[in-house]
C-alpha cells in the first residue's frame, strides 16, 4: 500500500507533468532543430511564433464557441489548430521573401541571421501583443479531466490522488503522432529525403537538382506547424500568456542543443531529458520518501535540490554542461 | 450649500469675537507617487472632517481650523521627512495627518514627531513594524496592522478546524509580511505550517511549486499572493492535481475575479478581506458630495483620522499634542454614545458638556494598543462558485 501511494504520488507531481511538458519542449525543440538544420541558424522567433500561432488558435476557437462548435470531450482548440497552422505557415512564407531570402542570396554569416531573427522576433512579438494582448487567458474547454484526483481516491482507497487531465492525454498523443508523421516525412517521401540531403550538403543537393526555395519553403512550413502546435498544447495545458512563450525559448534551445543541433530524434530526447531535469530536481522528495523510507531514516527537510525559482537555471546547466564536455549533443548533432 | 455658508458665516461671526486662537493640521499624503490615486481623496476626506467640524461652531470656543498639505511621496523618506519639518517648524501645525505609507510614516515619525513631541494619525500605514515601534504615545493609525490579518486569518482557520497547513506568498513586501504575521499566528494558537514557499508572479505554471507545497503536505493551503498574479495560478495548479482541495485567502486574494480565474475548484475555501457594514460609511458616502470617494481605499480612515484628532482635542480642551494624544484612544472606544460621520458638531457639544463619546466614523473605529485599528474584517466563505460574506469580525 506505501509503495503504491508513492508510485502515486511520484506519477501525479513527477512523470504526468513531466511528460507532458517534454513532450511542448520536444515538439518546440523539433522546430528549432528543423530551422537550424536546414537554414543553418538559431531562430530566435520560435518563442513568438508559438505565441502567435498560439493566438490565432485562441481566435479561431473562440469564433467556434460562439458558433455553438465543439469537438465533445477535447478541447475546441484542437479544431482551430489546422486554421493556426495556416496561418503561421503563411506569415513564416511571408518573413521568410522579406527577410531571411536577402541574407541567404548574399550569404550572410548565420550570427548576422540570428540578429535578424531576433528583429523578426520583436516585430511577432508586438503584434501578437496587439491582436490578444499581454493578460493571462484560459481557453481549455470540454471534459476537464481524465483521472479526476478526488474520485481516484474514493475508486482506490490510496491517500494519493492521480490526476490526469484531458490537456495532458492531449499533449502526449498530439505529439506523439506528429513526431511519427515527421519521421515518415523525413525519411519515406521524396521532399522528406530532399530535405534531409539539402540539410547534410548543399552544394551537393543543389547539383542533384534540388530546388532550394522548395526545401526552404517546406522547412518553414513544417517549422510553423510545429511551433503552432507546440504553443497550443503549452497554453492548454498551463494558461496562455504572449510573454512566456518568450520565456520557454530557453529550454527549448537547451533541447534541441543537448540532444544534438540538427537532429530530429536528439530534439526529442533533449526535450523529455530538460523537463524530467527541471522537474524532479526542483521538486520536494518527502512525500515519496515518507511512503517508502521507515521512519527512522525520515529526513526533517523537504528533500528538495533546488527550490523552484531555480527551475530555469537547471536548462542553463546543463546547456552549459553539454557545451563544455559534448558540443555535438548526446546525438551526434553539428557543433555550435 | 446655503446653510453651510450661514453657518460658516455665523462661525466667523462668532469666531470673531471670541477671539479664538486658530489652529492647522498637517496633511501628510503622497501626493506624487505609488498611491497618489488614492490620496487625492484621502485628503478630502480629511478636509472634510475639518469643515465639519468648523461649520459646527462648537470646537474650543469657537477655534477653526485650516489643513496644510505636504507631500510625502509614499516611497521617499528624506522629502517626506522635510514636508513634516516644514509643517511643525514654520506652519506650526498641531498634528499631523499621516503618513500614508509605511516606510516613510516610520521616518518621520523617528526624526520628526517624536523629537519634537507631535501627534500623528496615519490613515493608512499598515505594516506590523509600526506596532512595535515606540512611538512615545505620539502614533496612532485608523488602519489596522497586517499582523492583524494574520490573526483573524489563524483564528477562521482554527474554527475551521484546520491543524496543518502550508502556506504559499507572492514574492513581494505584502506577500512576505502577511505570510510571516499569518505563520506567526497560526502557530501561536496550536497550528503547524508544513511549509513556507515564495511563489514569483507572472509565470504560466506553478506546478512545480504546488508539487513541493504538497509534499510538504496540510490540511489547507494558505494563497498570500494576488489574484490576478500568481495567486490564480497557485490555486489552479493546486486543484488540477488534487493537491490541495481547500485554501485559505487572504485579502489579495478575494476579487470578484477570483471564482472566474479558479471556477468551481474552491467551494468551501475560506478567507477574510478588509471590509465593514458600518452604517457610518453610508453616511459618509452621502456627505461627499462627490468631493472623494468612499469607496477608494483609506478614504473613510482618512476621514477618521482627522475628526479623531480633533474631537481629542476638544476633550483635552487644549490643542497641544502632549494633552490630547492621551484623549485619542478615550474618544475613540467605549463607553460612551456612538458618533458616526456627520454628527462631529453634536459630538463636540456633548464633550462639551462632559458627556463620553465613543468615535465609530465612516470605518468602525475601535482602537486596540498601543493605538492602531483593531481592523474590521470580512469573512468570506467561496459557496457554489460565489464569494459569499459569513460574518464581520
Amino acid at each position: 500500500m506505501d509503495f503504491l501511494n508513492a508510485l502515486v504520488a511520484l506519477l501525479n507531481f513527477v512523470v504526468i507533468p513531466a511528460t507532458a511538458y517534454g513532450a511542448q519542449l520536444a515538439l518546440g525543440a523539433l522546430a528549432a532543430t528543423l530551422v537550424y538544420g536546414v537554414l543553418r541558424f538559431s531562430n530566435f522567433a520560435l518563442g513568438d511564433t508559438m505565441a502567435f500561432g498560439a493566438a490565432v488558435v485562441i481566435l479561431f476557437t473562440w469564433w467556434f464557441q460562439s458558433m455553438g462548435i465543439s469537438f465533445g470531450p477535447v478541447p475546441t482548440a484542437i479544431l482551430a489548430l489546422p486554421f493556426g497552422i495556416a496561418a503561421m505557415s503563411a506569415v513564416a512564407l511571408l518573413t521568410d521573401r522579406t527577410v531571411y531570402r536577402y541574407y541567404r542570396r548574399v550569404k550572410a554569416k548565420p550570427v548576422i541571421v540570428v540578429i535578424a531573427s531576433m528583429g523578426v522576433m520583436f516585430i511577432m512579438a508586438g503584434i501578437t501583443r496587439m491582436i490578444i494582448g499581454v493578460q493571462e487567458i484560459q481557453f481549455a474547454d470540454g471534459q476537464k479531466f481524465l483521472i479526476d484526483p478526488t474520485a481516484f481516491r474514493t475508486a482506490t482507497g490510496l491517500n494519493e490522488g492521480l490526476a490526469l487531465r484531458m490537456t495532458q492525454a492531449i499533449t502526449v498523443v498530439t505529439a506523439g503522432l506528429v513526431v511519427w508523421a515527421l519521421f515518415w516525412f523525413l525519411n519515406r517521401t521524396r521532399t522528406g529525403k530532399s530535405m534531409r540531403a539539402y540539410s547534410d550538403n548543399e552544394d551537393l543537393a543543389l547539383l542533384s537538382g534540388i530546388n532550394p526555395e522548395r526545401v526552404v519553403a517546406i522547412t518553414w512550413i513544417i517549422a510553423s506547424g510545429l511551433a503552432v502546435i507546440a504553443g497550443t498544447l503549452y497554453g492548454l495545458d498551463k494558461s496562455y500568456k504572449a510573454f512566456n512563450y518568450f520565456a520557454l525559448l530557453l529550454p527549448i534551445f537547451a533541447a534541441a542543443v543537448v540532444g544534438g543541433l540538427g537532429n530530429p530524434l536528439g530534439a526529442i530526447a533533449g526535450g523529455f531529458l530538460i523537463a524530467f531535469s527541471e522537474i524532479g530536481l526542483t521538486y520536494a522528495w518527502k512525500k515519496v520518501a515518507s511512503y517508502i523510507l521507515p521512519e527512522s531514516l525520515m529526513p526533517d527537510g523537504l528533500m528538495q535540490l533546488l527550490s523552484t525559482e531555480y527551475k530555469f537555471s537547471v536548462s542553463f546547466a546543463i546547456l552549459i554542461i553539454v557545451l563544455l564536455f559534448k558540443p555535438t549533443g548526446i546525438f551526434k548533432g553539428k557543433a555550435v | 450649500m446655503k446653510k453651510l455658508m450661514a453657518a460658516t458665516a455665523a462661525c466667523a461671526l462668532f469666531a470673531g469675537v471670541a477671539q479664538a486662537e486658530d489652529i492647522k493640521l498637517g496633511i501628510l499624503y503622497g501626493f506624487t507617487g505609488p498611491i497618489e490615486s488614492l490620496t487625492k481623496s484621502m485628503a478630502a476626506a480629511s478636509e472634510a472632517a475639518m469643515e465639519e467640524v468648523n461649520a459646527s461652531g462648537e470646537f474650543l470656543d469657537g477655534t477653526k481650523v485650516s489643513s496644510v498639505r505636504g507631500d510625502s511621496t509614499c516611497t521617499d523618506a528624506a522629502v517626506a521627512t522635510t514636508a513634516a519639518q516644514k509643517m511643525v517648524t514654520s506652519d506650526k501645525v498641531s498634528g499631523i495627518l499621516g503618513g500614508d505609507c509605511s516606510g516613510v510614516t516610520i521616518a518621520v515619525l523617528t526624526n520628526v514627531a517624536i523629537p519634537n513631541g507631535m501627534v500623528m494619525i496615519s490613515p493608512s500605514a499598515t505594516s506590523p513594524a509600526l506596532s512595535t515601534l515606540d512611538s512615545k504615545g505620539l502614533f496612532f493609525r485608523t488602519a489596522p496592522s497586517d499582523a492583524r490579518e494574520g490573526e483573524v486569518a489563524a483564528d477562521i482557520m482554527i474554527e475551521h478546524g484546520v491543524k496543518t497547513a502550508a502556506l504559499t506568498y507572492s514574492n513581494s513586501d505584502y506577500g512576505k509580511g502577511l505570510a510571516e504575521a499569518i505563520a506567526k499566528s497560526f502557530e501561536a494558537k496550536g497550528g503547524k505550517i508544513t511549509a513556507n514557499i515564495a511563489h514569483e508572479d507572472g509565470k504560466a505554471d506553478y506546478s512545480a511549486e504546488v508539487a513541493s507545497l504538497a509534499s510538504a503536505g496540510g490540511d489547507i493551503l494558505i494563497v498570500a499572493g494576488y489574484v490576478d498574479q500568481g495567486g490564480s495560478g497557485i490555486l489552479r495548479a493546486a486543484v488540477d492535481s488534487g493537491a490541495f482541495s481547500k485554501f485559505e485567502l487572504p485579502g489579495g486574494m478575494i476579487s470578484d475575479t477570483l471564482t472566474k480565474n479558479v471556477p468551481n475548484g474552491l467551494n468551501g475555501s475560506f478567507g477574510q478581506v478588509p471590509g465593514n457594514d458600518s452604517p457610518g460609511l453610508k453616511t459618509l458616502g452621502e456627505m461627499s458630495g462627490g468631493k472623494f470617494d468612499v469607496s477608494s481605499p483609506y478614504t473613510p480612515e482618512s476621514y477618521d483620522a482627522a475628526a479623531l484628532m480633533l474631537l481629542a482635542m476638544q476633550a483635552a480642551k487644549s490643542t497641544k499634542p502632549a494633552d490630547y494624544s492621551k484623549k485619542i484612544m478615550e474618544i475613540a472606544n467605549a463607553p460612551g454614545e456612538k458618533i458616526e460621520p456627520g454628527e462631529l458638531g453634536k459630538a463636540l457639544k456633548l464633550i462639551k458638556e462632559g458627556k463620553d463619546i465613543d468615535y465609530v466614523g465612516a470605518s468602525n473605529v475601535e482602537l486596540v494598543p498601543p493605538g492602531e485599528s483593531a481592523g474590521n474584517y470580512r469573512e468570506i466563505e467561496v459557496k457554489d462558485n460565489k464569494i459569499e460574506t459569513v460574518k464581520y469580525r
